[in-house]
């Protein structure tokens, strides 16, 4: 091969392996990316039932309700937007009523949630920090630190 | 006094690190032996400084020094002596003075082990890694003093993070920073090399043991981390593409990559230009690591705090090293040398297709994990992106990776025989056809990770092919001796990667169930029946915890106990679930407990992961394949000028 054909060769195989790469993160990113909304969002977006979303607000106090079965359902809020949510499995060691809470899953046609993952946050101090910058453009944020 | 004399050596350090970063600079410029020189000591004794620092701060935290905010707010007097030492490096401050002290320790390495590099070379070197040094040790002492008192000195402290308060975190960050920063080395070598304007194959010589040394530590930093993960999250996953471990697959991505590249322009002497960028891109990547680590603009485990003043200050570094280097690459790397071309079929060319696949798969990885930040950033949408996104993107890059490596291998150099070497790998195709249809007929699906499967099978049988022709040719044992070290460090590596293929292609054929316990009654998992015997409580040295005593039989036949507990940790009033986990062979059975009713039954996870233990030993098989090539005596730190002039064995005829 001449030395203009080895050229030709690299640098073709590299634009191929690149273009499918390229096409690949296109494809994935409109496929599989969730989006995160806070209740009050949630309720000013129109988002079709069945959509995969992340949720995130606090859980509201007294909302907690076991079910049989591990079905567990509460209430996520912003202190503007209350969303109901429904889970069947085991929550996180740090569930608790007031505290910062992230739900995966997919909204029903009813208007409740259907989550297939609950986090919770890792420690006292920490919130998620999506919770948190809600919180703050819902003007109940009570500053950093602030416990509940 | 202890502490105040940290405190006093860190500061010396930072006049050192400029010292350092300067009087070799000029030297070499001014080609004055002399100045140049300086490097050696003041990059020792700047490592030796830095070194007394983070004793002082071992030493506060040991004695448990509530004077000291850093103690006040990660240490308990009650807290087990190995989690008051690891406790140094869980914390923002302490875990950047980690981050510093293994930064200068690489600076006192090149100073010690550097005796055969040219004074220029070695002077540059050292005044960027210097640079780096100093650059870092500004920002401890400005924005994260490990050393700030209180005036009024608390009784008791906050206690560390209970999640972090594992053996497994004891040797994780460590080992990772070990990798991360090694690879600064490889930047600054980099860096001299665009600034000295010389390039040759005695470069790559000194620059591969220290990419490899990086790469190993790595390599065994991430396997570490997502055990770590496995283990004390309590839910059994080990990797959750979360943007703090890409942060770590990144510059494992290009580490990879540049560990291969090098090895061409070491015996081709090609591709240096490619191989000066991915030096830089590697340690680049490790730096946006620990910006975005460390900066607060992600929420996980591993942030410790947010300070946006803190975030500015990393952004700044990594602007002005990233930046600075890519624009020296950008005007000095069109004055380097250039390699010749090769032809497309030969262990270049194979070594050629290795770095795009990798670092097109690195680049996805950087995609993925900005992405979003700049979405939020730009409009104000907070997305996430999960496993989807990546197993769509790179399932379909690493499969045909796996299936050339082996190829890749049995290509000589200069000029290879690709159906030779897909003749000499028949033995490998087979046995991976044969893996994949027995796979399928045991379990039938998922095809991902049946086809994975065989795969795996492959790559490890095709690793050691050669290795095992080499040997049937006449005196085994006299030719296996004769092959060198990196030989078969390159065949182990990659049958490490095989297996930890397998580990990950088994995930798909594991039990993963949610399950409501009754005391007394068994409950299968798998091929296993778990009866939990007993529960109760008990206090450890800072915290309380209700275990479940366990029992796992199979056939009648009682194989183990476990105790899966969940611990609350007073100091911080928080809860962590410990997992109870049994080895059985390379497979594990593992429980972790949930909420406890009123009727007695225990809500439990209760997992079967086959060959599961092997996503983690073949990281280990990768690293110890990667030390053997280290141990290899032409490859050894500080011997280029010799085997230079030793003769060349080539690694495949």
């Amino acid at each position: 091969m001449t030395r203009k054909g080895k050229r030709l060769a690299l640098i073709s195989g590299a634009l191929a392996v690149l273009a499918i790469a390229v096409g690949l993160v296109l494809f994935a990113l409109r496929d599989n990316i969730v989006f995160f909304y806070s209740p009050a969002e949630l309720a000013q977006k129109r988002v079709a039932p069945g959509t995969r979303l992340r949720i995130g607000g606090l859980v509201k106090e007294g909302s907690v309700q076991r079910g049989d079965d591990r079905n567990v359902a509460f209430t996520v809020t912003d202190r503007t937007a209350d969303l109901s949510v429904t889970y069947k499995g085991l929550l996180p060691d740090l569930f608790r009523e007031g505290q910062g809470v992230v739900v995966d899953g997919t909204l029903g046609a009813d208007g409740a949630f259907r989550a297939d993952s609950v986090l919770a946050k890792h420690d006292e101090r920490y919130m998620p920090r999506e919770v948190a910058d809600s919180l703050k453009k819902q003007g109940v944020w009570q500053g950093e630190g602030t416990k509940k | 006094m202890i502490v105040e004399t940290g405190h006093f050596a860190l500061v010396l350090a930072l006049a050192l690190a400029l010292a350092q970063a300067i009087l070799p600079f000029v030297g070499a410029r001014l080609r004055d032996v002399s100045l140049m020189r300086v490097a050696r000591p003041v990059a020792v004794a700047q490592f030796l400084l830095v070194a007394t620092a983070y004793g002082a701060l071992t030493y506060a935290h040991v004695v448990s020094d509530f004077s000291l905010v850093n103690v006040i707010e990660n240490s308990h007097s009650l807290k087990p002596m190995i989690y008051k030492i690891s406790g140094v490096w869980g914390n923002h401050e302490g875990s950047m003075l980690l981050w510093v002290l293994v930064l200068s320790s690489c600076g006192a390495a090149i100073a010690l082990l550097s005796r055969a590099m040219p004074d220029v070379l070695r002077a540059d070197t050292l005044a960027v890694q210097g640079l780096m040094g100093a650059a870092f040790l500004a920002f401890i002492l400005l924005t994260s003093n490990p050393f700030a008192r209180v005036a009024d000195p608390p009784w008791q402290g906050r206690d560390l993070n209970p999640i972090l308060q594992d053996p497994g975190l004891a040797i994780h960050p460590p080992l990772l920073y070990l990798g991360y920063v090694g690879f600064s080395i490889v930047f600054s070598f980099a860096a001299a090399a665009l600034i000295g304007g010389r390039i040759d194959a005695a470069w790559a010589r000194f620059v591969r043991p220290w990419t490899l040394a990086a790469w190993i530590f790595l390599t065994l930093g991430i396997a570490m981390g997502s055990y770590w993960a496995y283990y004390t999250l309590g839910w059994g996953g080990f990797w959750f593409w979360d943007p703090v471990e890409n942060a770590s697959l990144m510059p494992w991505l290009a580490g990879t990559a540049l560990l291969h590249c090098a090895a061409v322009m070491e015996k081709r002497e090609a591709l240096k230009v490619w191989t000066i960028f991915l030096s830089i891109l590697a340690f680049s990547l490790s730096l946006l690591g620990t910006f975005l680590v460390r900066s607060g603009v992600l929420t996980s485990v591993h942030a410790f705090a947010s300070d946006p003043q803190r975030g500015v200050f990393i952004l700044a570094i990594l602007v002005a090293f990233i930046g600075g280097a890519l624009a020296l690459f950008a005007f000095r790397a069109s004055a380097l040398p250039t390699g010749g071309l090769f032809a497309p079929i030969s262990r270049e060319g194979a070594l050629v297709v290795n770095n795009l696949l990798l670092t097109v798969a690195c680049a996805t990885v950087v995609i993925g994990t900005l992405y979003p930040l700049a979405l939020e950033a730009l409009t104000g949408d907070k997305i996430s992106v999960g496993a989807p996104f990546f197993d769509t993107v790179l399932i379909p890059i690493a499969l045909p990776l796996v299936l050339l490596m082996p190829i890749g291998q049995m290509l000589a150099w200069k000029r290879g025989d690709l159906l030779a070497a897909l003749q000499r790998l028949r033995a490998a195709f087979a046995a991976g056809v044969v893996a994949l249809a027995a796979f399928g007929a045991l379990y039938g699906a998922p095809a991902l990770s049946i086809v994975s499967a065989g795969l795996a099978v492959y790559l490890v049988i095709g690793a050691f092919t050669d290795i095992a022709q080499r040997a049937a040719q006449g005196n085994a044992l006299a030719r296996l001796r004769g092959l060198p070290l990196s030989a078969w460090g390159t065949s182990i590596a990659h049958a490490g990667m095989g297996l930890s293929l397998l580990g990950l292609a088994a995930t798909g054929w594991g039990v993963e169930q949610i399950v409501a316990m009754k005391p007394g009654v068994a409950q299968e998992v798998g091929p296993y029946q778990v009866t939990i015997e007993d529960i109760a409580s008990r206090a450890g040295p800072n915290y309380a915890e209700t275990y479940a005593v366990m029992a796992l039989r199979k056939g009648g036949e009682t194989i183990a106990r476990i105790e899966p507990a969940k611990r609350f940790y007073q100091a911080r009033r928080m809860a962590r679930t410990e997992a109870g986990i049994v080895t059985l062979g390379l497979g594990q059975v593992y429980a972790a407990l949930g909420e406890q009713h009123e009727d007695g039954t225990l809500d439990a996870r209760l997992y079967y992961k086959p060959l599961v233990l092997l996503i983690w030993l073949g990281a280990v098989v990768m690293a110890l394949g990667g030390g053997l090539s280290l141990a290899d005596r032409r490859l050894r730190i500080g011997v280029a000028s010799r085997a230079r002039t030793a003769a060349q064995p080539q690694a495949a005829e």
